[in-house]
């Protein structure tokens, strides 16, 4: 399976470690009044979708970046690869 | 439902093997039943058997997508084991343990339960300590255990490289009663059990939708129409997430897949079990002579019944790291399931939200050894509304309440246990 790394071209999936969900960037307000559900659900509550799915990819044995890999479950087919800290960027509005 | 014997089989032979009738009926779905048990897998089966024989009732269904025994049910590498170390855990797998002691009897069907042995390696002294614990907790649970020194190891199973560089092998801890099953055989049993019990085995049934007013299950949407039911047990393995996001719910589980290899057949080589861990690799042999083995999860999530190459790579290493013999044998097969992995590394048996609907799943790459506890307690579940006495940890509401069963110690992850 080859990853399509935005700086450094297609590299070996082999090269990364798989964290999983992307859903993780999305890391709730410790401050809200519902923190403890929040936190709950996003520790451990998954939509584990049969299909297309985000997921963060770190690149341990290459230049140690963190992707956002969209990915098909069904058929592994690698959909796009982005920066992490480009789509962290692009939630949080500051891009 | 004519026995199974000895006798039967020799009758059979002198009179032309006419005798043999299919082992279950092929129904049409009734408009409605009691119970309804999605997923023919050993789990569903097993809750459908209990349902009938226990629980003495026979107005029940298993739905089926495919065929029966087409999951993980027949795609496992048969090991049977209750050596877990956790409260939550051990009394549950050891229930398991005992059925699989009487499953053939209770079944009348010949599922080769083979208690074997399984010899887990140990490696370093810290190693040692933990099993030596891990064992004192399964002396406590009744399950039996014995610690190996190298010279009794070597006597069982003199072909291992014990002297490797990495992971030098110091001992093992042994659990004998823990083994292997023919696990289609598992699953037949059950379903034959079942079926003259009257329950209705449904193939080619994919359960595509649920029916819910006013927080309580009517029934039912499949591909062969609308079924109602009293009760509605889910157990469906790798789909989990799939079926349940159907009834509006999120579950702590994702689907990753599980690969295991076969080699050509061999004369006896190995006693029973072998598990490295710190080499990610088992090994048993079948009966027909093929080593059986397998080793990590692919690592990220999937829905396609087959493996990566990486892994298989990764396996063949801890073969040839283990017992460099393993080199010489051809490999006759390879394949994939998809797993339920829960973010415990535990399994989850209980209601939900949502009145008569109930939930079995989250049993990572270790739920066949739990068949027939699983299909005990759940059908227990299923007809009392109360959790079986084995089962009571394995609640949803465990990850909210902090009171995870987390028996490597890992913490909050599906693509580590
Ligand atoms: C390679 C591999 C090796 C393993 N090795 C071991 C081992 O050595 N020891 C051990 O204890 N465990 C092992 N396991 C785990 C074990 O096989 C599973 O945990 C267990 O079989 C799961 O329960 P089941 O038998 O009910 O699942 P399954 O047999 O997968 O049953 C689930 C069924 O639900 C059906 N289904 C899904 N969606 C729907 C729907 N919408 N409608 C109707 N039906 C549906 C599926 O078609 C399937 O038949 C292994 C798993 C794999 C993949």
């Amino acid at each position: 399976m080859l990853i399509p790394h935005p700086l450094l071209g297609l590299r070996d999936a082999q090269e990364f470690t798989v964290l999983g969900d992307a859903s993780l960037l999305a890391r709730p307000d410790p401050t809200r009044s519902d923190a403890e559900a929040a936190f709950c659900d996003y520790v451990f509550l998954r939509d584990n979708p049969k299909g297309v799915h985000r997921e963060l990819w770190f690149h341990e044995q290459g230049d140690r970046s963190w992707l956002v890999v969209t990915r098909d479950t069904v058929t592994h087919e690698i959909l796009s690869a982005e920066l992490a800290s480009d789509v962290k960027k692009r939630m949080e509005g500051t891009e | 439902m004519t026995r199974f014997s000895g006798f039967r089989v020799l009758k059979e032979a002198l009179t032309g093997h006419n005798g043999w009738a299919p082992l279950w009926r092929n129904p049409a779905p009734k408009p409605a039943y009691d119970f309804v048990i999605i997923g023919g897998g050993g789990h569903g089966l097993a809750t459908a058997y209990t349902l009938a024989k226990t629980f003495g009732q026979a107005n029940v269904a298993v739905l089926e997508k495919g065929w029966i025994g087409g999951g993980n049910v027949g795609r496992n590498t048969t090991i049977i084991r209750s050596n877990y170390l956790l409260p939550g855990n051990q009394p549950f797998y050891e229930l398991s343990m005992k059925l699989w002691e009487n499953l053939e009897q209770d079944t009348n069907f010949n599922s080769m339960v083979s208690q074997r042995g399984i010899i887990n390696l140990i490696h370093s002294d810290a190693q040692r300590d933990a099993y030596r614990r891990r064992g004192n907790a399964m002396m406590l649970s009744g399950a039996g255990a014995r610690l190996l020194d190298v010279d009794q190891l070597r006597q069982m199973v003199p072909f291992l490289n014990y002297d490797n560089a990495r992971f030098p092998i110091r001992g093992a801890l042994m659990q004998s009663r823990a083994g292997t099953a023919r696990h289609d055989g598992v699953a037949w049993g059950y379903a034959r059990g079942a079926d003259s019990r009257g329950v209705d085995i449904i193939q080619n049934c994919e359960v595509t939708g649920f029916r819910v007013e006013g927080g309580k299950v009517q029934g039912v949407e499949t591909t062969r129409g609308f079924i109602g039911a009293g009760k509605v047990g889910v157990a469906v393995a790798g789909h989990s997430s799939q079926v349940m996001a159907k009834a509006g719910l999120r579950l702590p589980i994702e689907s990753h897949a599980l690969q295991a290899f076969v080699s050509e057949g061999l004369k006896p080589t190995i006693p029973g079990v072998i598990t490295f861990g710190a080499g990610h690799f088992y090994v048993s042999q079948s009966d027909k002579g093929g080593l059986v083995f397998g080793g990590d999860i692919d690592g990220y999530n999937s829905y396609a019944q087959r493996g990566n190459l990486p892994v298989v790579e990764d396996v063949a290493e801890g073969g040839m790291a283990l017992m460099p013999m393993i080199g010489r044998a051809r490999l006759l097969r390879s394949w994939g399931g998809i797993v339920d992995m829960s973010m415990d590394g535990s399994p989850i048996i209980d209601r939900t939200p949502i009145d008569g609907l109930y939930f079995n799943g989250g049993w990572n790459y270790g739920g066949f050894k739990a068949t027939p506890a699983a299909g005990h307690v759940f059908a227990h579940l299923l007809a009392t509304d109360t959790p079986h006495e084995t089962a009571t940890a394995f609640r949803f509401d465990r990850f909210n309440r902090g009171y995870v069963i987390d028996e490597k110690g890992v913490g909050a992850t599906p693509n580590l246990h």
